[in-house]
């Protein structure tokens, strides 16, 4: 027993030592710099689509939370991220098209999913039909470029592209509108009630949309809308200029994924700053405890509003986004099994924490989007060549059991996600500190204090 | 530990007289009846009205008569799903009871009960023994054996899922759940595609009777149609009488019962009058999957098909039951399931009829049952039955 924790303790020792000395002087910078120029390398000089590749984009991402946790100089940290997302994705988006396409879905769910944190995570309400507000916004945009209009309001004509700009703002409108529309009736429900009605009111939202073509067509019933409108490619001679002699297809994606890194930037900086403020504070204090929060003076019902609408915003405008940048979207986009992965990734990355919310939301879309599919047509070509695989197992199928599987294990071993944030940690873990599950965390923190004087 | 194991025969309480044995087993039974009558009397009075009101707006058919003449089938309807309803509910609120948490993964419960009965007519209709077992004998084995698979998968999953999760955060285990529920539509599914059942699995059953003809009505001089209702219908109502009766008795009588309810009552001083909470809580999901289970293959049964997402709508509407009806009240979930049943029931067959098809009635029906989840949650919040709860700090 004894031998075996002095093993344990030299292992973290030893850990410690290396953190400290990766960790200290100009270590960090080099190790950094030198981990990113191989990813780099490596996606740019072999950017044909397969398993490996998938490796290397799962790494390229993460080497952004590298960047994020080394103790290194902020300048150092943004200039270095500003290159690798401003000029070497877009790079590599050019050689190879899929890959862009999926990072500009990781970015726009890690968008979805910071406003979802600031209803799940800031103000601790569990909200299962956020994807209702997405459709919304959806909706909006595909309505008002679309004849759909002229259905409608007899006479409209579809709007131009040009008018997506304004759309971004008055999707962020509207959403926050339902936002408080809904929240108004059901936001003095105690949690678990608010679960359950918002997810009915995700699934009422869905059914509309689904059965909204008579007496009126204003969505167009199950079919979907087609053909939405998109934004005009203002940068065209930027690219030209540049001599890049890429598609439209390939224009727009590029488009798509500076649109969906702008915004993402934008969601971070006003997710950061609100959690900061007095709103944040008065989040905070809701979450912990409602009836303290009362006696202390914070109005409840509207600060829990302000969570709701500021979380639907973000939906609203994201879904202007992803209409405009699918150009068709159809009722069973928008159904439960959304809400609850965006709601995984919340979790998956730690409730209330910034970094983890983007960390979970880039593995759940790399999975769900890039690497689930890649193991599955990995599999069935194995399976070809005659090795043992039962022809039923296609993980690709099995989104659900993924999602799922994530929420029971996190919830069990580790409720308060992979990058948690401070108090949430110590909030969950407050009844083991005197186990021994305290001892192992302790040296960490220890460990963790020596390098910052120097950084 | 357990204070039933040890007490032996020696009854701690008095006999009780038959008189508060009949009360007490068949008084929730008479309030689900009362509300019975109440809902279809009042809903078919109401659409009769509409009907009579909108009668001059429509040339092509006879609005009233078209309404009185599909009056007692809705009635029909409405009892089967108000029966599907509150059996289901049932086992959101025993939970809830003694736990105060929302077992969200109780409709995946409903449908692996559904497919165990599915399974087993598949097996039976594979070995060609099917019409064989008499009606009767099948529908009885078919319902134990679903209540026998989902009582004990919910036991299980309590004691993965949610037992590590009882002291934690209101959220956490309902996240858990959340994530239960779509693990488990997923490997029924993986069970069923590969099993050659198929997605959508048929529920195959002997020939169960046709329907039976309870009298004949008069809705013109010159025209009759039959009251009828379908056998499979009829099964549902009487098995799924025959569970409520049995769970009153269960809960009201027995020293299980009691146990019970003392922990939904105060778990901790339970404890301390020697009642093994965990085994208490356990029996209760063992219970509540139990009745879900028997209403899976009940379902399944009527309906002819299932699949793994069955559960998802079914397990929705009859938590809004439990709500209705006052959650954490066993009776409260019965007239709930009722009276939510009844209102579906009406809506799905009128609201075409009364607006030219322009609105599609089982679409609403759905938009119908989550605003009076709603509406009840904002004015009474405790319920039709329930008792006002004042949240603990």
């Amino acid at each position: 027993m004894t031998a075996d924790n002095r093993q344990a303790g030299q292992f973290t020792s030893l850990w410690a030592q290396l953190r400290a000395t990766a960790g200290r002087g100009p270590a960090p910078y080099v190790l950094t710099l030198a981990y990113a120029t191989i990813v780099s390398a490596l996606l740019l000089l072999n950017p044909t689509t397969g398993l490996g590749t998938d490796m290397v984009v799962v790494l390229f991402l993460l080497l952004m939370f590298v960047i994020y946790r080394a103790p290194t100089m902020l300048a150092f940290k943004l200039t270095l991220g500003t290159i690798l997302l401003g000029v070497i994705m877009p790079v590599f988006g050019v050689l190879n098209p899929f890959y862009i396409d999926v990072v500009t879905k990781a970015g726009m769910f890690a968008s979805l999913a910071l406003g979802l944190n600031v209803v799940v995570g800031f103000a601790g309400l569990l909200d299962l039909g956020y994807v209702a507000f997405f459709a919304v916004g959806a909706y909006l945009w595909g309505i008002f470029s679309t004849p759909q209009i002229s259905n409608i309001v007899p006479g409209m004509v579809p709007l131009n592209g040009s008018w997506f700009w304004l759309f971004l703002a008055i999707g962020l409108a509207v959403g926050a509108l339902f936002g408080v529309l809904l929240g108004l009736p059901v936001l003095r429900l105690r949690g678990d009630y608010l679960a359950i009605v918002t997810l009915g009111l995700g699934e009422v939202i869905r059914v509309l949309a689904t059965n909204l073509d008579r007496p009126v067509n204003i969505t167009n019933g199950a079919q979907g809308i087609k053909d939405v409108g998109r934004p005009p490619l203002f940068v065209e001679p930027l690219f030209k200029a540049l001599g890049l002699n890429i598609s439209v297809i390939q224009e727009y994606q590029l488009y798509f994924y500076f649109l969906v890194l702008l915004i993402l930037a934008l969601t971070v900086l006003v997710v950061y700053r609100l959690n900061n403020s007095r709103i944040g504070r008065a989040w905070t204090a809701i979450r912990e405890d409602e009836t303290a929060a009362i006696a202390m003076g914070v109005p409840l019902v509207r600060m829990k509003l302000l969570a709701f609408a500021v979380g639907a915003s973000f939906a609203g405008t994201m879904g202007v986004i992803f209409s405009a940048l699918q150009t068709f979207i159809n009722p069973p986009t928008f159904d439960l099994l959304r809400s609850i992965g965006i709601l995984s990734m919340v979790i998956l990355g730690g409730m209330g924490s910034i970094p983890g919310t983007m960390l979970g939301a880039v593995i759940v879309t790399l999975l769900d989007l890039q690497l689930l599919p890649r193991i599955a047509s990995e599999l069935s070509i194995l399976q070809r060549r005659g090795v043992p695989i039962p022809s039923w197992f296609d993980p690709a199928q099995y989104q659900r059991l993924l999602f799922g599987l994530l929420l029971v294990i996190m919830m069990i071993f580790r409720p308060e996600g992979l990058l948690p944030e401070d108090r949430r940690r110590q909030e969950l873990h407050q009844d083991d500190l005197p186990a021994p599950a305290a001892e192992q965390e302790q040296p960490a923190p220890a460990a963790e204090a020596k390098p910052e004087p120097g950084s | 530990m357990a204070v039933e194991a040890t007490t032996g025969p020696e009854p701690l309480v008095a006999r009780r007289s038959f008189r508060s044995f009949m009360s007490e087993v068949f008084g929730p039974l008479l309030q689900v009846l009362a509300f019975v009558i109440g809902s279809a009397t009042i809903l078919g009075l109401l659409v009769v009205l509409v009907a009579a009101a909108l009668r001059g707006t429509r040339t092509d058919i006879d609005l009233l008569q078209g309404t009185i003449s599909i009056l007692p089938q809705v009635i029909v309807d409405g009892l089967v799903r108000g029966f599907l309803y509150a059996t289901i509910a049932l086992g959101y609120t025993m939970v809830y009871g003694v736990l105060e948490f929302i077992n969200f993964a109780h409709g995946e419960i409903f449908m692996v009960g559904a497919f165990a009965g599915a399974f087993f007519s598949a097996a039976l209709a594979a070995s060609g023994m099917l019409d064989g077992l008499g009606p009767v004998l099948f529908v009885l084995a078919a319902v134990l054996l679903g209540m026998a698979v989902s009582g004990l998968l919910a036991m299980s999953i309590e004691r993965v899922a949610y037992r590590p999760l009882r002291n934690a955060p209101r959220l956490v285990p309902l996240i858990s759940a959340i994530g239960v529920s779509l693990v488990l539509q997923d490997v029924m599914r993986m069970i069923a595609v590969n099993s050659g059942l198929g997605f959508n699995a048929s529920f195959k059953t002997p020939d169960l009777g046709a329907p039976i003809v309870l009298g004949q009505m008069q809705i013109a001089a010159d025209r009759t149609i039959p009251i009828s209702i379908d056998s499979r219908s009829l099964i549902f109502i009487i098995v799924a009488i025959m569970m409520v009766t049995g769970l009153n008795y269960l809960v009201n009588i027995t020293k299980l019962g009691t146990a019970i309810r003392a922990v939904a009552q105060d778990r901790p001083t339970a404890s301390l009058m020697g009642i093994d909470v965990d085994r208490v809580i356990a029996i209760t999901f063992l219970i509540g999957g139990a009745l879900g289970g028997a209403a899976g293959v009940l379902f399944g049964m009527r309906v002819g098909t299932v699949n793994p997402y069955i559960g998802f709508l079914p397990g929705l509407k009859a938590f809004t039951a439990a709500v209705l009806g006052g959650i954490g009240n066993i009776t409260g979930a019965m007239v709930g399931g009722i009276v939510l049943g009844f209102l579906e029931a009406f809506v799905a067959s009128y609201l075409s009829l009364f607006t030219r098809g322009q609105f599609s009635g089982p679409s609403y029906a759905d938009i119908v049952a989550f605003s009076i989840l709603i509406l009840i949650l904002i004015f009474r919040p405790s319920g039709l039955l329930g008792e006002v709860v004042t949240q603990k700090v």
